[in-house]
């Protein structure tokens, strides 16, 4: 108790330096970064969406503000219709069937003890590795004539099938390089969700009548899940959204614009063509699907909060 | 407790059979990746079902990568690239951290509006200015491109500000009291005690650039600068980029530092990326 009352003193002095100088720190410490913030961040950006608006090619000597020009253009241009149709199919593939396999592994790594860590483990390792190698391995799998997979399917009468290399074939073949790369994200985000709902639930369902184990799920797993499972949809869809890895080692867009994705033909428009107005104009609708996928799950998340 | 936590090695057969072929296929193309790296090209396309080599092919495979293009410099140049971006992170967002979390200064409530703003923009959209800016400057194709533009993380910032706002105040009166300035409050006493945010910032960070292809794919134009995603895809183009072998060797070292890293930490690597999930 001494020690409590005689505290304030030196506080209070402590309270006066801080006084003095508490707005200046505070300033001074975040000056870097905030210059940085705008330098590299949000400087650019506005001017990416000033760009989007003029006719701007590199070299050009001079650039002509054209309004909605290029957003007009956009919609009549097929390879960017493809872009963006190929976008949202690979997005609406590859979350449902990343959340629903890896859900299922989660509750399955959730549903013992042995070998937790080593499943976790193995299911997360394509979210750290290399996309790109990884990619140049998937390659040699689905390879058309010597890919293991085309030997396997040949065993059960399968004829081999031209996976990266056939319009029909080519995005199915990159939504499955894509739940391989997403699942173990999904299982752990999910696996962080499972643990955090109380066991006294899983009794007090039982209790209730809940025999079965798909009724417990019904009743307690799945609405409890809610929030992970929203969070999970949003991250997943980011990380969809922004494919780009894949189809760059792999296709180049290719065979015939089959595969071309949103970030791929903004790459291609500006570094490869450096159109860089109509380029910006592409990243602008790329900014705003991600905008609104945000927009969407904090309306949700605001609206109903956990049983819904 | 765990439903069925208790169950028999038999009773629990079902579960490790199902999650034990999902992880066969989670791995087959590690597996088949690193066994034909080992494989001469002509038994690569005679028969690829079998792993093991007939003939021990390693050291010509992973000769062949290192020669034909300067594998070694393109995972020297990740490292560096990887060290520099975190080194002016934190530089950066440490001590922006502290100050939205623990002081009181007009401004404060501005920046970390900015702060959530800059979360909801993916790197891909400042691209394109931040090229043309680096281009004008004649620094395409440098180091200082290649780490600029992620010197400031937004993502940092917000991270260890929630860190920094669970550490309790009477530590930094504490230290006010003995007499230490702002600056060594942030890097002495705050920066130590976030330790979990801290190591889980660096795994995210790391692993992010490590991986990164679409911004060193913008910049990077000659073989000296490539970091190692750029690196399989010049070993590609390259003509030995035909041969399966030298391929799947050059895949397999650009890939090992960070698997292996990974396998060393992995929760650590986890947690670290999982925390991350926010900004993806």
């Amino acid at each position: 108790m001494p020690e409590a009352l005689a505290l304030p003193a030196p506080r209070r002095a402590a309270g006066t330096a801080r006084g003095l100088g508490e707005g200046a720190a505070g300033w001074l410490l975040a000056a870097p970064a905030t210059i940085a913030l705008f330098l590299l961040l949000l400087g650019p950006s506005a001017a990416l969406l000033g760009l989007s608006f003029t006719d701007w090619e590199l070299g050009a000597p001079e650039l002509a503000w054209i309004g909605l020009e290029n957003y007009a253009e956009l919609t009549t241009d097929p390879v960017f219709r493809i872009a963006l149709s190929n976008t949202l199919l690979y997005v609406g593939v590859v979350i449902p069937a990343s959340i629903g396999l890896g859900l299922g592994i989660a509750l399955l790594i959730e549903g013992g003890t042995r070998l937790r860590a080593t499943f976790r483990a193995i299911y997360f390792l394509p979210v750290v590795s290399l996309l790109v190698a990884m990619a140049t391995a998937w390659q040699y799998l689905l390879h058309p004539t010597i890919g293991p997979v085309n030997k396997l399917l040949g065993m059960i009468g399968i004829a081999p099938i031209n996976w990266l290399g056939s319009s029909d074939w080519v995005m199915p073949s990159l939504c499955l390089i894509g739940v391989w790369e997403n699942l173990g994200f999904v299982v752990v985000l999910f696996m962080a969700g499972l643990t955090a709902i109380p066991r006294e639930l899983y009794a007090a369902a039982e209790l209730d009548g809940a025999r079965s184990a798909l009724d417990r799920f019904r009743l307690v797993t799945w609405p409890l899940l809610g929030p992970t499972t929203l969070f999970v949809v949003t991250i997943t869809a980011i990380r969809c959204l922004r494919v780009f890895d894949t189809v760059q080692a792999l296709t180049r867009g290719g065979p015939n614009n089959a595969s071309e994705v949103l970030l791929h033909t903004m790459y291609q428009e500006g570094f490869t063509y450096f159109r860089i107005g109509y380029s910006a104009a592409i990243t602008v609708v790329f900014l705003g699907i991600v905008l609104v996928l945000m927009l969407v799950q904090t309306r949700i998340l605001d609206r109903r909060v956990h049983y819904g | 407790m765990t439903p069925g936590a208790n169950r028999t090695l038999i009773q629990d057969l079902p579960r490790l059979a199902l999650l034990g072929l999902g992880a066969v296929i989670v791995l087959a193309p590690y597996v088949w990746m690193f066994f034909a790296s080992l494989k001469p090209g002509s038994e690569v396309f005679s028969n690829s079902l079998s792993l093991l080599p007939e003939r021990f092919y390693a050291l010509e495979n992973y000769g062949k990568a290192l020669r034909e293009v300067p594998m070694l410099r393109f995972l020297f140049n990740g490292v560096v690239v990887c060290a520099l971006i975190l080194f002016f992170q934190t530089l950066f967002a440490v001590p922006a951290a502290y100050a939205l979390a623990k002081l009181r200064w007009r401004g404060r409530e501005v920046l970390f509006g900015l702060v959530m703003l800059g979360l909801l923009i993916p790197y891909h959209v400042p691209a394109l200015p931040l090229y043309v800016g680096f281009a004008r400057l004649g620094l395409l194709d440098s180091f200082t491109a290649l780490v600029a533009p992620f010197s400031i993380s937004v993502f940092g910032i917000f991270l260890f500000r929630q860190a920094f706002r669970s550490l309790p105040d009477e530590l930094i009166h504490a230290a006010r009291i003995d007499g230490m300035g702002e600056m060594s409050i942030v890097w002495r006493v705050v920066m130590p005690n976030a330790w979990p945010a801290a190591t889980a910032f660096a795994t995210f960070s790391i692993v992010a650039h490590w991986n990164d292809l679409f911004w060193p794919l913008i910049v990077v134009q000659s073989h000296g600068m490539a970091t190692p995603a750029l690196g399989v895809l010049f070993f590609r183009a390259e003509e030995a980029g035909n041969d399966v072998g030298a391929l799947m060797a050059a895949a397999v070292m650009v890939t090992a530092p960070m698997v292996i890293l990974f396998l060393l930490a992995q929760r650590r690597f986890i947690q670290g990326i999982a925390t991350a999930g926010l900004k993806g």
